[in-house]
């Protein structure tokens, strides 16, 4: 009897047209701009990014103020005169020991120092996983285990034995040598990764070019190459950030004069004579750091692509 | 004339032994079919002949030449592979020419067989394209095509319509086939789709754990498969297997499942059956007669269980000797679960194997 009368209840009211939905909900479902979850989701996001941003308002606030202005000691307010003496003083003017001729210095040493590193690595690394990947050659395991044990290694550990063989080399103290110690620091992370990558790309590939009689440079250049380029990018913004930003290697392998940015900033900053300019401290600091910022934004879109390679399918 | 031979050939990947001293031979203009689940060793046996793997003894003859450790262009093989492996930012032109530009053939030439091969494959309007932008079965045609263009003697095929759906896949078969009937090439054509062995082959080589345990042609391994194994693996569904004894009454011999007892006096065994023999009766689905008059075979009675129409054909699940056994029969007869119906068996197409080595009696 029970069963009845529930049953009865879910008849519709009044008899529906036959095709035509008439009860429950049609058409799009609805959606509050300002439910629990967009307030907490776009809450979190707001701070998190006010808490990056902060600082990087405060520096560009500050380089483009006088030093009358810095020393009243606001730093959140906005320049009331702006100028852009600072900047032209970080660039072309700052003093680093005997020099005083600014960042320019730094920065074309720098870009020496990461354009061939960046290319050497990345052409070594991207045959080196290459051949890890596809041409399983006698050893191929162990060499691979030892690179990567390698990415463990602290580099302060190796620094004085790489010191030596530098100067055994005869290239102690050049821009040679400093290329060179990036390159082979770099091998470890990027063959690890090209590996990994080659070692997605479906197996059968190489084997249709194997049989297509392409060697192992052809089957390189004509076949893998073209399908990489995400990856590439991905390798060329890890390199480039990371070369540009050390600073370790770079006041350990060279002298003053090769000096890369990050070292000059360093020397330009922690200058401890004269008046704290911070206003060029502060310029000075966006500057070196501009090259990476850029590489980013251009890339960045490439980048999240490399990263997610799984999703590219040929 | 052999075409393709494979002499004692071993394969290790450090201690596990995926191929034994193998032995093939492969007749010239032969469509040669490896079946076996997946981890038997087909796939590893053809890339062994391709070249695409090192072989860890043995040799390879083709065309009487030793190629055992030549590389795969070399051997004169065209191979296709399950997932099409077309290079993805090349067109399909470029994917026919360029193994061909790769061995510095001159380009007139070149034309001349990609123009060949895309009329064959009928993919002449799809030469400019790049293969993201062809369906499955286009893809899978140029991957042949880029075989066709090499002028090899031999095919090699590996699983190459697994990736398809089932329409398309029957469809490239009947192609296949075709293929093979105007080009006769000798073609090795690995699979675990036994309709596909069943259908393309001069003869099929059933493969298990790296051995193969029957090489003959389809029928044979259909109607006389060579042991246990190959019964159990050929024919959907399966054969019916029935566990018994031999028994001999009147100069007839019976094989005795629980309470019933099978004639196999017409049975043509290969060497004499003996009473108290322990064996594996195997009966076809579709070898059963189903309440059809005979003369000379005994009758059973069973029940049915379940039914399943299939539109050309029916399958009654029975219980038969406490055990449950599948009949095929005529798509428009009809038993409802439940009915009652006469089995007889006509064991000259049975298949008998001795219960302990597995093999055919």
């Amino acid at each position: 009897m029970l069963n009845l009368v529930a049953n009865n209840s879910m008849v519709p009211e009044h008899d529906a047209v036959p095709g035509r939905i008439t009860a429950g909900p049609s058409g799009r479902k609805p959606r509050r701009k300002l439910s629990r979850r967009n307030i907490i989701v776009y809450g979190t996001l707001i701070v998190v990014a006010l808490y990056y941003l902060l600082p990087l308002y405060v520096m560009i606030a500050t380089s483009l103020k006088g030093m009358p202005e810095i020393r009243v000691g606001n730093i959140f307010a906005p320049p009331l005169e702006i100028t852009f003496e600072p900047w032209v003083k970080a660039w072309a003017e700052a003093c680093t020991g005997l020099n005083c001729d600014g960042l320019s210095r730094g920065f074309w040493n720098s870009v020496r120092i990461t354009v061939p590193s960046v290319i050497i690595s990345i052409a070594v690394a991207s045959v080196n996983g290459y051949a890890l990947a596809n041409w399983r050659f006698k050893g191929a395991e162990l060499f691979f285990t030892i690179l990567v044990v390698g990415a463990f290694i602290p580099y302060q550990v190796m620094i004085y034995p790489i010191v030596i063989v530098l100067r055994e080399m005869g290239v102690y103290g050049t821009l040679t040598g400093l290329v060179i110690v990036h390159t082979i620091f770099g091998m470890p992370i990027l063959t690890l990764l090209f590996r990994n990558y080659f070692a997605g790309l479906p197996e059968e590939l190489f084997k249709a070019a194997r049989v297509d009689g392409a060697g192992f440079w052809t089957i390189y250049f004509k076949i893998m190459l073209p399908m990489s380029l995400p990856i590439f990018v991905v390798a060329m913004i890890l390199q480039v950030t990371g070369i540009w930003n050390d600073f370790l290697f770079g006041v350990v392998f060279t002298r003053p004069e090769y000096y890369p940015m990050t070292v000059q900033l360093n020397n330009i900053v922690n200058s401890v004579q004269g008046v704290k300019e911070y206003n060029v401290n502060m310029a000075a600091t966006i500057l070196t750091g501009a090259v990476p910022l850029v590489v980013y934004f251009v890339s960045g879109r490439l980048f999240v692509r490399g990263i997610a390679a799984g999703a590219v399918k040929g | 004339m052999t075409s393709v031979s494979v002499r004692d050939l071993s394969l290790n990947f450090g201690a596990v032994t995926v191929l034994d001293r193998l032995n093939l031979d492969i007749d010239h203009g032969e469509f040669l079919v490896l079946l076996g689940s997946s981890g038997c060793g087909k796939s590893t046996l053809l890339n062994c002949i391709a070249g695409l793997l090192d072989v860890s003894d043995g040799q390879i003859f083709i065309k009487d030449r030793n190629v055992t450790w030549e590389e795969p262009k070399d051997r004169g093989i065209g191979m296709v592979f399950q997932s099409y492996a077309l290079y993805p930012q090349m067109s399909v032109e470029k994917n026919l020419s360029f193994g061909l530009q790769v061995a510095k053939i001159p380009q007139a030439e070149i034309d001349k067989r990609v123009k060949r091969a895309s009329e064959i494959l009928q993919i002449q309007p799809l030469l400019k394209r790049k293969p993201s932008e062809l369906s499955g079965g286009q893809r899978q045609r140029v991957a042949i095509g880029r075989a066709l263009v090499r002028d090899v003697d031999v095919f090699l095929f590996d699983e190459p319509l697994s990736n398809l759906d089932a329409k398309l896949r029957s469809e490239l078969r009947v192609e296949i086939k075709r293929l093979h009937q105007s080009l006769k090439n000798t073609m090795i054509y690995v699979t675990h789709d036994q309709i596909e062995a069943l259908t393309l082959a001069d003869r099929i080589a059933v493969m298990k754990s790296g051995v193969i345990q029957q090489l003959a042609d389809p029928m044979t391994i259909y109607n006389a498969p060579e042991n246990l194994f190959v019964a159990g693996f050929i024919g959907s569904p399966s054969m019916n297997f029935f566990r018994g004894e031999v028994e001999a009454k009147d100069s007839r011999s019976f094989v005795r499942v629980n309470d019933v007892a099978f004639d196999v006096t017409s049975y043509p065994a290969r060497t004499r059956l003996h009473p108290g023999q322990k064996v594996v009766l195997g009966l076809r689905p579709e070898h059963v007669k189903v309440d059809e008059a005979t003369e000379s075979h005994e009758v059973h009675p069973a029940t049915v269980d379940i039914e399943e129409p299939m539109g050309a054909d029916n399958l009654l699940w029975l219980t038969l000797a406490g055990q449950s056994m599948s009949v095929r029969i005529a798509g428009q007869r009809r038993y409802p679960p439940g009915s009652t119906v006469r089995l007889s068996f006509d064991m000259a197409v049975a298949s008998i194997f001795d219960a302990a080595s597995e093999n055919r009696l």
